[in-house]
């Protein structure tokens, strides 16, 4: 199954590290995936984003307009990406700072209390694991054994020891969204 | 043995096969969006491996003279940039060619002109397919679509580029430098001994050894009739490279009525808007020039003979289309969509182009 999703927020927030684990997770689940940035001024303080395609398939445009799923983390990039989603995809958001939450009724909207989360789990590090738990709990995109492999080679030797915590983030990020998992 | 599948970006593919090519000297400058390449030498340190040099120069012009001294000694050596910083080093380029040295420079462009912007652009094809710098020349082109095809070019474009002692450019786009996919790396060779380089390349200033003449590297010649003999056998090794080296890529042409003629990233995103008009019953096809220079004109002209269209996508303001033209010679309609300022184009929009353009197809 062919997944393209779109996980955009704020430069700092981890948007480009998480559709890297992502990626790699696909890789490690040998799928076929693609990593598009948007990359540039945007990473240091804007807004950053990041496109992840994975499929069985060869993937032909890393660039596309419309998404299976959506990862968003602020106020610029709902406004921006909420009408991208295809109709019957999933809507996963933060509703930390959120003033205009997503009204479409055609897809899934997910509200993921990721900061507080976070702050519960007394680091902020977490904060993007919490999400691709969410996520993952939501689409089945790639098994958690390919995501802890590919937390694995995405992380320095040195960050090891971190595994088990984002393996605990993404646990939890699940338990966010069992909620949801009905329908 | 078994191939590693790595994931990794375009730039970083290029600096990882540059060593396991056996590159012996890369030379540049930073700038986005190719700053991945010097960085990813120099987090490798292959001076400590295999002894390739890997230097920040002060500045682009340095940059491709360092590139001219190394393929004088008949080194294998390649600079990379993006596009303001590769049109500093034209002068050196021009130098190159004329020289009949080979040399693998890499551009991966970015929107212009001027500094323009570092988003993905395709608007230095006059530059890189027409000459460039002054003087008639050209450069052997090379045009990636994929993470694989950058590190596959470093190999194919050195070998190029000592088969006819002429520079070689990788042509990509901010698109494929910046995004990551799987890669199989090419297997490490070693870099060639100075013995090597002196039997393979015995025009190379290398010495010596016992001859009683020295080579002599130079692109100057004042006598004008020395000069056009110089000239003519530039324009000999052309013909060769046009004869031999053409290489491109179609995808659903055997039953093609209309086609899009598209390089680098673009032709992926071309490629999923074909599938789209497909799946509507519209038979469009994909042309992918691989040698931008030279190109496949004779594909196109023979492609254009069954279709009642063509279209070119490009991340400018209509470069390529011109030898699209020049290779149908009026015999099809040849219309042009790009974007330009950095701005990529969506697969939809490329569809919207096709609708517009060929609007009896009934997308």
């Amino acid at each position: 199954m062919k997944e393209e999703i779109i996980i955009a927020g704020f430069g700092g927030q981890g948007v480009l590290s998480m559709g890297k684990i992502l990626a790699y997770a696909g890789l490690m689940d040998n799928r076929e995936v693609t990593w598009m940035p948007a990359y540039g001024p945007e990473q240091r303080g804007g807004t950053a984003n990041v496109t992840v395609i994975v499929d069985e398939l060869p993937i032909s445009s890393p660039i596309v307009d419309t998404y299976d799923t959506a990862v968003i983390l602020n106020q610029q990039s709902l406004d921006k990406f909420e009408n991208k989603v295809k109709p019957g995809g999933v809507l996963i958001y933060d509703p930390y700072g959120i003033h205009r939450p997503p009204t479409r009724t055609d897809i899934k909207i997910v509200p993921v209390e990721a900061t507080r989360a976070a702050i519960e789990m007394g680091n902020s590090k977490t904060y993007n694991m919490l999400l691709l738990g969410a996520l993952l709990a939501l689409r089945n995109i790639v098994p958690d054994e390919a995501v802890i492999r590919g937390l694995k080679k995405t992380l320095p030797e040195r960050h090891h020891h971190l595994i088990p915590l984002n393996a605990e983030a993404i646990s939890k990020g699940k338990e966010l969204v069992a909620n949801y998992l009905q329908a | 043995m078994e191939e590693e599948v790595k994931l990794m970006k375009g730039n970083e593919a290029i600096a990882h096969a540059a060593i396991r090519y056996g590159v012996d000297g890369y030379f540049g400058y930073p700038i986005t969006p190719q700053s991945e390449v010097l960085e990813t030498l120099a987090a490798e340190k292959p001076w400590e491996t295999t002894g390739m040099v890997v230097l920040q120069a002060e500045s682009e012009v340095a940059a491709i003279n360092m590139v001219y001294g190394g393929a004088a000694s008949g080194k294998a050596v390649m600079t990379s940039s993006s596009s303001p910083g590769v049109s500093l080093k034209q002068e050196g380029i021009s130098y190159i060619a004329a020289a009949e040295l080979p040399a693998l420079i890499v551009n991966v462009m970015r929107g212009g002109p001027g500094l323009g912007t570092i988003q993905p652009s395709q608007a230095d094809y006059f530059q890189a397919t027409k000459g460039g710098g002054h003087g008639d020349y050209h450069l052997i082109v090379l045009a990636p679509a994929t993470v694989q095809e950058m590190a596959d070019f470093v190999g194919l474009g050195m070998e190029l580029a000592f088969k006819y002692r002429n520079p070689a450019m990788i042509l990509a786009d901010g698109v494929v430098g910046q995004m990551m996919e799987k890669v199989v790396l090419p297997p490490f060779r070693p870099r060639r001994t100075g013995e090597e380089v002196r039997q393979q390349c015995p025009w190379a200033a290398t010495g010596r050894h016992g001859r009683k003449k020295h080579n002599v590297i130079t692109s100057l010649e004042l006598d004008s009739a020395a000069m056009e003999v110089n000239n003519l056998r530039l324009q000999e090794t052309y013909r060769r490279i046009s004869e031999n080296e053409v290489r491109f890529k179609t995808y659903f042409t055997d039953d093609a009525e209309y086609l899009i003629v598209a390089f680098g990233s673009v032709a992926r995103i071309c490629l999923k808007a074909i599938e789209e008009a497909r799946q509507k019953g519209v038979r469009v096809g994909l042309l992918r020039p691989i040698t931008l220079w030279p190109f496949p004109t004779e594909e196109v002209a023979r492609l254009s003979r069954q279709t009642k269209g063509i279209l070119t996508v490009e991340l400018n303001a209509g470069q390529m289309i011109e030898d699209v033209r020049l290779a149908v010679d009026g015999k099809v309609p040849v219309h042009h969509f790009g974007r330009m300022g950095g701005i990529v184009p969506n697969p939809n929009e490329v569809l919207e182009a096709l609708k517009k353009y060929f609007p009896q197809t009934g997308l």
